[in-house]
Formats: structure tokens, C-alpha cells, sequence
């Protein structure tokens, strides 16, 4: 009885929902003065994520809805479409929390002939614009672990990095397989998650760059020794914000990155959508260098309200929908 | 057995880890938006009261403990345990020394008790959060002096020793709060 007749009500103050209507004005004026097109690409897909930690809801006439515009986008680059951005809902199963909403806001930008670093340099403008942040930092990956975890991320194996977890005193998850306990990035995602980003962005944001080249997701590697994923993420009072790429154009590389993780989840009894495939036979037709983002909205809001919670931004967070 | 994924368990939800029951204080989801999900779990020990951290990854499984809190009346102690009935059903449990460490001092019989049961077994009993009792004894009051502070201890006729205040005296009926063994009142005669 009680607490459950409150339901109705929103989660999000009125002040909150005049903060993200400002916040998406500030948004769409940021593009428009720059000459980037704001487009929208379908919520519901044949085809759908297959990336490893990001499970899509299915669709009762078997198709999916998106976990991001990204593919979509894409195509639309490939056909030459120039600069691009939208603000798309977006939906991921499972992902609850104090940080997560199943469903959430993403903007999404792409720019042709940058890298990531510029586009790193443009993230800063747009929340210096919308008076979110005055300044940014930038730290690789490998330093941001060395410096706040004490492991270099690019030598240390998975048994040092478990061992130095537990001398923490952080508890490591149970019941782990042989090849969680054998896989480096596994590891690497706990630190991450447990302690190197909730140390992360204090201060100003900070973007983290130059991943570890098997968390390269959709970005091109650069070669080298070791060589590394020219992927970003942003952090700011210890929560991740953003990540963007250099975009990765190589068609044949793109399907055996879909293949292996399609290969990984059949391994693992997970779901296996149908990779998307137009966007394959996009980057054959050819795709133009360039760089992408996506930046949670939701999350920027709380920060910048000061909230302690992503529900708090939200007119009906899930519990409510 | 019955189990609970981890995003099903909230404050107050019971599990079981390691033989031993607990209750989940805290469950904190974290994922890197391309990386293995986790739920930090801050766990408290129903048997032992220890309160510790657990990491499980996200979807990931624990049995459910079978505990639940039950009312029931609290009716004699014969040296070893302590005898308590189900004021509907007459069914009696008893519980040893250990669930009994807080409650045993505040409870004389008749009180209604809220009893822990794991697997039927008393984990914990707490005693009504306030009990009457009368003292047995304490040294004897200050007259007049009803406002200023100023205590002194005394001794319950379930032999528990508690701060009064000065004017109270032996033979007088109080009210004691069972939480934080503090005096509240008097209760008139």
C-alpha cells in the first residue's frame, strides 16, 4: 500500500526537466553553428548489437531495438552524408542501477576527417558551450592504471591482476570460469570498474584514450608496440560519460569482429543476434575516415545538477514506466 | 532451491553464502559501458551480525535463505532455553542461549517476541521494543528531587541493571526502552 500509490508521479522534478530541455537546446544550437546535420535512424532493427557486454531487447516479430544509432549512422556517413549527430533513446536488458537505465538518452556525433583527438577537443567545446564543464584533462589508458591502480595494463598478466585485486582487499567475484580467470580483460574491466574510474574526473573530466587493442570495439588499432585501440572514454566524478572512436573503416576487419563475438556468445549459451550486415557492405562501398561519440545525457544531467541518482533525472525511470 | 539473480536482490532480501544466511544492505550495479557488469553486494551476517562485501557478476545467482520474522509469545526458560508459542497455532520452538544474547535480560513471560527463523531454527529474538518491570533493587530515592539529572543504577526483577533516576525507588514499576537499555518512565500504580 504504501509507496506503490506514489507511482504515477514523475521520479524528475520540474526543475530537473527544464535543466534537460535547456541542455538540449544548448545541444542543438552547438550543431547547428557548426554546420552538422541532425538526422534520425529507426529505433527497431533487423539486426542488432553483438558485442559482448551489451545484450538488446528482442522484438516479438524478431527484430531488435538498438543499443545505440551507431550502425545507422554510419551507413548514412558512407553514402555521404558529411557530419552527423542526433539524440536517440536507446535500450540495453539488464542495465539497472543507481548509473543505469534500461532505456536512456544518447547523443550520438560523427565527424569525417577527424581523429579522436580532435574529436576529443570537440567534446570539450560542446560542455564548455553548455556550461557543463569549463575544461577537460586527458589521460591514456595505460597512465590512468599506473596511477591509480599501481598495474600496467599492457605487460601485467591476468594472475597479477587478480592477485593484486585481492591485495586490495577487494572482494573478487565468485564462481568465476577458467577462461574469465585466464582473460586479461576481464580483469581489466574490473579495475576499471571497482577502482582506476571511480578515481577518475574529481576534478575537470577527464578523458581516457589509447585502449588496450582487444577492447577495441568499433575502433580502429593503431599499430605499434603494444598496439592500441584509438578509443576514448570520458569520465567526470568517477562515472563514465562518453566513448567515442576513430572510426574503424575496414570492412573485412568489422565482420571478423563481428564473427569472433558472435563465436565468444555461442560459446557461452548468450544470445546471438544477426550482426549487421549493411553496415559490413557500407564500409566495402567505403566509409570516410572519421571520428564518433556517444555520450550518456542522462548522466550529464545528474552530474551537472549534483543528483545522486540517474532515476532523479528521469520523468519515470524503469520502476515507474 | 529457489534462487535470486542479482538484479533481483534489494535491501532486505535473504541469501545464503557459504552455509551461512544473510541479508543484503546494499547492491550496487557498475558496468563500463563495453565491459563485464558487476553488483557490489554489502551483505550482513544474520547469525553473527558481521557485516562484509560480496562481488558478484551481474546475472549471476545466490539460493535464497529461507528466513522469515515471526511473532510469537515468549512463555518460560528452564535453565537452557528459552520457550516461545505461536499465539495462533500453540506450536512451540525453543531457542538456545546464543539467539537469546539481547532479549534474554528485558522478557519475564507473556511478552511478544519477533523471532528470526532460519529453516525454522530461532536465529535471533527481540524482545518488545519497550517492557514494563518492576526493580528489585537500587539504593533508595532522593526526595524532592524529581527534575535535576543525576542517576544511579538498578536492578529489574529479570535481573537486568539499568541507569534510573535518583527519585525512583525499589518496588516502583518502569518502563524500560529494549534497544538501547534506557530508562523512559514510570508506570503509575
Amino acid at each position: 500500500m504504501t509507496g506503490r500509490s506514489q507511482d504515477w508521479r514523475p521520479a524528475a522534478t520540474r526543475r530537473v526537466l527544464e535543466a534537460r530541455a535547456e541542455l538540449y537546446g544548448s545541444i542543438r544550437a552547438f550543431f547547428a553553428a557548426r554546420s552538422v546535420l541532425e538526422v534520425e535512424t529507426p529505433i527497431l532493427s533487423r539486426h542488432a548489437t553483438v558485442d559482448r557486454h551489451i545484450d538488446s531487447f528482442a522484438t516479438t516479430d524478431g527484430r531488435w531495438l538498438h543499443t545505440s544509432p551507431e550502425f545507422a549512422m554510419k551507413r548514412l556517413l558512407a553514402a555521404g552524408s558529411g557530419p552527423i549527430w542526433q539524440i536517440a533513446k536507446v535500450f540495453r536488458v539488464d542495465e539497472q542501477g543507481r548509473h543505469h537505465n534500461p532505456e536512456f538518452s544518447m547523443l550520438e556525433w560523427y565527424r569525417p576527417g577527424l581523429d579522436h583527438h580532435a574529436l576529443m577537443d570537440e567534446v570539450a567545446a560542446l560542455l564548455a558551450h553548455c556550461g557543463v564543464a569549463s575544461r577537460c584533462e586527458r589521460t591514456s589508458y595505460r597512465e590512468a592504471f599506473v596511477r591509480h591502480a599501481g598495474i600496467d595494463p599492457w605487460t601485467d598478466e591476468a594472475p597479477r591482476l587478480r592477485a593484486a585485486l585481492r591485495e586490495r582487499g577487494i572482494a573478487e567475484p565468485q564462481r568465476l570460469s577458467s577462461d574469465e580467470l585466464a582473460d586479461r580483460d576481464f580483469w581489466l574491466d574490473l579495475w576499471m570498474s571497482l577502482v582506476v574510474g571511480p578515481a577518475l574526473g574529481g576534478d575537470a573530466p577527464v578523458f581516457v584514450h589509447d585502449y588496450p587493442a582487444s577492447q577495441a570495439a568499433l575502433a580502429r588499432v593503431r599499430p605499434g608496440t603494444p598496439p592500441v585501440a584509438e578509443r576514448f572514454e570520458l569520465f567526470w566524478h568517477g562515472i563514465e560519460l562518453a566513448n567515442g572512436f576513430h572510426e574503424l573503416t575496414d570492412a573485412g576487419e568489422q565482420r571478423r569482429r563481428f564473427e569472433d563475438d558472435q563465436a565468444w556468445r555461442a560459446a557461452l549459451g548468450r544470445t546471438v543476434p544477426p550482426y549487421d550486415r549493411p553496415l559490413v557492405e557500407a564500409l566495402q562501398s567505403g566509409m570516410p575516415d572519421c571520428a564518433g561519440v556517444a555520450l550518456g545525457l542522462d548522466r550529464l544531467l545528474m552530474l551537472t545538477l549534483g543528483l545522486t541518482s540517474i532515476d532523479q533525472t528521469l520523468a519515470f525511470p524503469a520502476d515507474r514506466a | 532451491m529457489a534462487t535470486v539473480s542479482t538484479n533481483e536482490m534489494k535491501a532486505g532480501t535473504k541469501v545464503l553464502i557459504d552455509g551461512d544466511p544473510y541479508s543484503v544492505i546494499e547492491n550496487e550495479y557498475r558496468k563500463p559501458g563495453k565491459g563485464q557488469a558487476t553488483n557490489s553486494l554489502k551483505i550482513r551476517n544474520l547469525k553473527t551480525g558481521r557485516v562484509l562485501e560480496r562481488t558478484l557478476k551481474s546475472g549471476d545467482t545466490l539460493e535464497v535463505a529461507d528466513v522469515e520474522d515471526v511473532e510469537m509469545q515468549y512463555l518460560y526458560n528452564d535453565g537452557e532455553f528459552w520457550t516461545f508459542m505461536d499465539p495462533k497455532s500453540f506450536e512451540q520452538i525453543q531457542a538456545g542461549a546464543a539467539p537469546m544474547a539481547d532479549a534474554a535480560q528485558w522478557i519475564k513471560g507473556e511478552e511478544i517476541c519477533r523471532i528470526t527463523l532460519w529453516n525454522g531454527v530461532p536465529l535471533y529474538v527481540a524482545a518488545p521494543n519497550s517492557v514494563e518491570l518492576t526493580i528489585t533493587e537500587t539504593d533508595p530515592g532522593v526526595r524532592g528531587d524529581t527534575a535535576t539529572g543525576g542517576t544511579k543504577p538498578a536492578k529489574l526483577e529479570t535481573g537486568a541493571v539499568v541507569k534510573v533516576p535518583l527519585f525512583v525507588n525499589e518496588g516502583e514499576k518502569i518502563k524500560i526502552d529494549t534497544r538501547t537499555g534506557e530508562y523512559l518512565n514510570r508506570v503509575g500504580k
